[in-house]
């Protein structure tokens, strides 16, 4: 022991002690160069302790940008994996490789010029056609989308079962990168949803109710006060504030109705 | 009685004309047409090359579908689907070494083999049905209409998945005579459209057209009768270029099978979708009186 670590209190000696035990390293490939990380760290963590200084393939670190989107293999197995690298813990003698972009081709349109028919898509995307059902875009999904099944809605014509299929779609591109008929499958799916909401989705006509009354300046005054309000005001109005209960049913209303 | 049935993605979008008489038809028939959960592209067109493995995944995922469906036999309208369909199965039930490389490929838990049954809707009209059963539920006879059944090439060949007599067949004209109508038998009624060659060139469309509209018009046809999409739309444009290049002056009206069961079937013109066809039929069937608002059909038991 060292002089400086005998002058320690016991209990610092305790942490230091606690946290070398604690802190157990397992071996992980990166791109097939062997690193030790410590266990429990996401692939992107253990990436960036291994050295890596990350300013592409990382976004969001919630797992809803899609930025980080990470093909794996374990040992024993020929199956490849995937992941968000912001999401999935590393596990041990993972090969790891990130994907953080695919140079797939994206369609530039107009789209105040699209209608809903079914030949926008076939035009815009003609490769769509050249789908042979492998499946292996569904089997590359971090998100669990049946891609193929939306591939197949949108050769049928049908925009609001692909935009339905494709709702949780993060646009990771790891589909395209799996996929040899050369399918833009998420930007594919990104129009479509576009067109969904655009022109087949009914229009919500009590927001432009709501718009009226908004623009009419019904809530002019109660902004003005917010504004005006000091910071010791603010802090009280957010703490009692009245909170809807979780289990509110669709008509419940606050007791204080003025801003309805 | 419901049967599994596989539609076909232009059934959903250029050829809806093809499909919804059909569903009409059958449901009023008491056939219930249930669609095969998570249907994908049927392959197109079966590939002919002996090391081409990965497009007959389409067609056999199709297949494995159905039998996750727990049915045993599959329903197909568009002729080319039929076509594409029948041939993979074939090859499941023949091959073993290819079965077991699709099924690995595959990957959806179960194996397939060839236990599905494919037929087409002519044959459920014909075998199950029949054309005795089918004319007794005619409530508009479509006499007076001349109809040339045109087969093409998918529902004949190869022999081994030919619906009828390769050479002679008579299941379409037999169709059409349940129906009431007068088929006009023509000697072209089993030439190729052109199918997908005339992707490669374009300009011969007319001209595979021309023999097959001239046959059916000089032997008296009012109109032609198809089954597939893609002899709908050769013969639909081929027909235009012709009348461009100045043969012929009135389009002959292309109808579906499944238009024709609708509306002598008395369930009326507004499912039929006549807007999507080639040589505006309404004006020709306005005048045999075959347009009347819809009746009711008692359904055929079981």
């Amino acid at each position: 022991m060292s002089v400086k670590e005998k002058n320690k209190s016991p209990a610092q000696a305790a942490v230091k002690e606690k946290k070398q035990i604690a802190v157990k390293l397992i071996p992980i490939y990166i791109m097939g160069k062997r690193y030790e990380v410590p266990e429990g760290l996401t692939i992107m963590k253990a990436m960036e302790y291994a050295g890596y200084i990350l300013i592409r393939g990382c976004g969001c670190r919630g797992g809803t940008c899609g930025a980080c989107g990470t093909v794996y293999r374990k040992p024993g197995d020929y199956k490849l994996q995937v992941a968000l690298a912001c999401q999935k813990t590393v596990e041990p003698d993972m090969y790891i490789a990130q994907i953080p972009f695919f140079p797939v081709n994206r369609a530039l349109y107009h789209f105040a010029e699209l209608t809903a028919a079914p030949e926008e898509a076939f035009n815009l995307y003609p490769e769509l056609f050249r789908c042979v059902a492998c499946n292996s875009c569904t089997k590359a999904c971090p998100q669990g989308i049946e891609v193929m099944d939306a591939v197949s809605a949108l050769k049928q014509g049908n925009i609001a079962e692909a935009a339905r299929l494709s709702f949780d779609c993060i646009q990771c591109g790891l589909c395209t990168s799996r996929c040899f008929g050369e399918l833009a499958q998420y930007h594919m799916f990104q129009l479509a949803r576009r067109i969904y909401g655009a022109r087949i989705a009914p229009a919500a006509e009590h927001l432009a109710d709501m718009m009226k009354v908004i623009n009419e300046g019904k809530y002019d005054q109660f902004l003005d006060e917010l504004k005006q309000a000091k910071e010791d005001e603010l802090k009280k109005m957010y703490q009692e504030r009245e909170v809807e209960p979780m289990t509110a049913g669709e008509d419940w209303k606050p007791k204080d109705t003025k801003y309805l | 009685m419901s049967l599994a049935y596989y539609p076909g993605c232009t059934l959903k979008t250029r050829a809806r004309n093809l499909e919804e008489p059909a569903v009409a038809s059958m449901e009023a028939l008491g056939f219930g047409l249930d669609e095969v959960p998570r249907w994908n592209c049927c392959g197109a067109v079966y590939s002919l090359a002996d090391d081409d493995l990965i497009h007959q995944v389409a067609p056999v995922r199709n297949l494995l579908r159905v039998k996750k469906q727990g049915k045993a036999k599959l329903v197909t309208l568009c002729a080319f689907c039929l076509n594409t369909l029948k041939r993979a199965n074939l090859l499941m039930q023949e091959d073993a070494e290819k079965r077991d490389t699709l099924n690995d490929f595959i990957d959806e838990g179960i194996d397939y083999s060839g236990e599905v049954e494919v037929v087409h809707l002519l044959e459920v009209l014909r075998d199950e049905i029949g054309w005795e059963a089918l004319s007794q539920k005619v409530e508009l006879p479509l006499r007076e209409l001349k109809a040339a059944p045109y087969y093409g090439c998918t529902l004949l060949r190869p022999r081994e998945v030919a619906i009828d007599n390769v050479v002679a067949p008579t299941i379409l004209g037999d169709f059409l005579k349940a129906l009431g109508a007068n088929p006009v038998y023509f000697p072209e009624s089993t030439r190729c459209c052109g199918s997908y060659q005339v992707i490669r060139s374009p300009g011969d469309i007319a001209e595979y057209a021309r023999p097959i509209l001239n046959s059916a018009l000089s032997s008296g046809a009012e109109i032609l009768v198809l089954t597939c999409p893609l002899c709908d739309y050769n013969l639909g444009r081929g027909q235009k270029e012709l009348i461009k290049k100045g043969s012929g002056s009135t389009e002959m009206p292309l109808l579906y099978f499944t238009q024709l069961l609708a509306l002598a079937l008395g369930l009326g013109p507004h499912i039929c979708h006549f807007e999507l066809n080639h040589g505006n039929p309404e004006s020709l069937l306005k005048e045999k009186k075959l347009l009347s608002q819809s009746r009711s059909v008692q359904p055929i038991g079981g």
